[in-house]
């Protein structure tokens, strides 16, 4: 994140709040949450409710992976039966109905597949500057989705090496990981 | 298999931004063509399939709000899921319902009111549908930037430029201009879409559709019914439909959507067309144009072009009406909207009435076989469902 700069969350807040205060003075006027369309002038009623939606998520069957992380190493799962190597983990194998389902440290070595770079973000990642994601195979057949560490997309060319770094993410401070281009 | 059925009343509100009406209000002007289009009353129809992608809208259950303001209730309704694709969903299973001798008339409906909350809102709902935990959670990726990174590989391995993607968004805008009922009705330039700026690299404003309000429904009845109802029932000849994984990390390829060549391939032999050649009978399609590479794959993933030519058919102009097949002549989800719920019915409702001759002359294709296909695809080939619609009777 820069320093000083405005990121599209400071944006966006700003709009919220003007808007917000236009729709407090007609509420004063009128005792109404009514407002005229910018555009159109069409009436609009404003929600004097609202709601944040933060998930609490069950992670017990697949928590050595988070752990794991905080370790510095990427894990993912396989069928002790048919071989089929996971990513993201999960201790089922579907194909041969059942949890024989190991443990197994992947490569952090990828091979680039595709990418793009967020310039509009959503609303939670708009705190960000703008970021690179992409998609690159690992050694062992399966795929990491990650932030790639580079600004620039024109740098980056399918086909290319990337290795895989476990990184905290800010400022949130969490374990996550991150490609990184093979200079 | 099952009973024939056919559509016989359709209905398509003016799609945009819809501030001008509450969520059952618009569903209502749909609803209320489709009855009058079919000559039926409230009544006559015995199930209502609602599809609703919503989260971004006020009403948690609005199949049912919708019955009670449009006069529908008390009979049973559901209300469906398939994302982008919901609406095609909703018309598989009205067809299903009738097709099974349960009912003998059925109606789909497709509502969405994206404008109930601000776009950053709306950005975030949809970069949510994909995987939330391994995907969105940690990177934060966004709709256009799912479809970015397919952008991405497919110009690199065919060759493909921003300028063709361009070329996708001109025609969508060139025909939206000649449909009253699109969100955007003014003709670009590629120059204009170059100028625009990223929305997720390589895609840039032009080539993304729009947040959208919108309503459709679509009718269907069984045989019998249809007969007695028109004299130009739309028949539903086949449909395909399949499942991608959720997480893009374990698509096997970026260059083309597997769920959509799956559910064109089920919906071609349903409907006994030939693989080989599809342009060679369909006389119109709509495809899913979320975004300007969107619709290049659809053209492969629907045998329209082989594998890495989808990019030649827009070069050459042949998706245009006089072209090998003309698609999107609706002005497609980029320049008509993408109203999420709404879009599948949008489709149908539009082949319904390219098949009958009756959408605006500069923008109605010339019917020759009697078929048309709606390529319906739900997140980033997260869901695919394909729908071929025909003026003769299906073959049992």
């Amino acid at each position: 994140m820069s320093e000083g700069k405005k990121t599209q969350k400071d944006m966006m807040e700003e709009q919220m709040k003007q808007f917000y205060s236009f729709v407090e003075s007609m509420k004063k006027s009128m005792g109404l949450p009514m407002v005229p369309d910018m555009k159109t002038g069409q009436a609009l009623w404003v929600d004097q409710r609202e709601v944040t939606l933060k998930f609490i998520i069950s992670i017990d069957k697949i928590k050595e992976f988070f752990n794991a992380l905080a370790d510095g190493k990427l894990l993912g799962t396989k069928c002790k039966k048919c071989g089929e190597v996971f990513f993201p983990p999960q201790k089922d194998c579907p194909k041969c109905m059942d949890s024989e389902v190991e443990w197994i440290e992947l490569s952090k070595e990828g091979t680039l597949l595709t990418f793009t770079q967020i310039n509009v973000k959503p609303y939670s990642f708009a705190h960000y500057d703008d970021y690179i994601v992409g998609i690159a195979r690992l050694p062992e057949g399966v795929n990491v989705t990650a932030w790639i560490r580079e600004k620039d997309p024109s740098k980056l060319k399918i086909g290319m090496k990337l290795k895989l770094e476990i990184v905290k993410r800010e400022p949130e401070n969490y374990y996550t990981y991150e490609w990184v281009p093979v200079e | 298999m099952g009973e024939n059925v056919a559509i016989v009343g359709v209905g398509h509100t003016k799609f945009g931004v819809r501030n001008d009406v509450n969520m059952p209000e618009l569903a209502w002007e749909a609803i209320k063509q489709a009855l009058m289009d079919a000559g039926l009353e409230q009544k006559d129809i015995e199930y209502v399939v609602v599809s609703n992608a919503g989260g971004w809208s006020s009403e948690p259950l609005p199949a049912v709000v919708i019955a009670e303001y449009s006069g529908l209730a008390p009979k049973g309704t559901v209300r469906v899921e398939a994302a982008c694709a919901s609406g095609s969903a909703a018309v598989k299973l009205a067809h299903d319902i009738v097709a099974s001798g349960h009912v003998d008339i059925a109606m789909a409906v497709g509502i969405e009111k994206m404008n109930e909350s601000p776009t950053p809102t709306v950005v975030e709902f949809i970069g949510r549908a994909g995987n939330y935990f391994w995907e969105f959670h940690n990177f934060g990726l966004t709709f256009p930037g799912y479809y970015a990174l397919y952008a991405t590989a497919y110009m690199d391995k065919y060759g493909a430029t921003e300028e063709d993607l361009c070329k996708v968004a001109v025609k969508s805008h060139y025909y939206g201009a000649r449909n009253p009922k699109a969100q955007f009705q003014k003709e670009i330039t590629v120059e204009k879409c170059m100028a625009s700026r990223y929305i997720a690299w390589p895609l840039k404003l032009f080539d993304c559709s729009p947040i959208t309000d919108g309503a459709t429904a679509v009718i269907v009845a069984n045989e019998k019914v249809a007969k007695e109802l028109t004299d130009t029932p739309v028949w539903i000849a086949g449909i395909g439909h399949a499942t991608g994984t959720s997480n893009l990390s374990k698509r096997t390829t970026f260059t083309s959507l597997e769920a959509g060549t799956l559910a064109a391939e089920l919906a071609y032999k349903k409907a006994g067309i030939d693989m080989d050649d599809p342009t060679k009978v369909i006389d119109v399609a709509e495809v899913h144009d979320c975004f300007t590479i969107a619709e290049i794959l659809a053209y492969e993933d629907l045998r329209f072009a082989k594998r890495g030519e989808g990019v030649k058919l827009v070069r050459e102009e042949q998706t245009y009406i006089g072209g090998k097949i003309p698609v999107n002549l609706s002005g497609g989800l980029k320049a008509k909207g993408h109203p999420i719920g709404a879009t599948g019915e949008g489709m149908i409702a539009e082949l319904t009435n390219q098949l009958r001759n009756k959408v605006e002359k500069d923008r109605q294709a010339p019917i020759k076989n009697g078929y048309a296909l709606a390529h319906n695809i739900g997140g980033t080939g997260h869901y695919a469902y394909i729908t071929i619609l025909s003026l003769s009777k299906p073959r049992r």
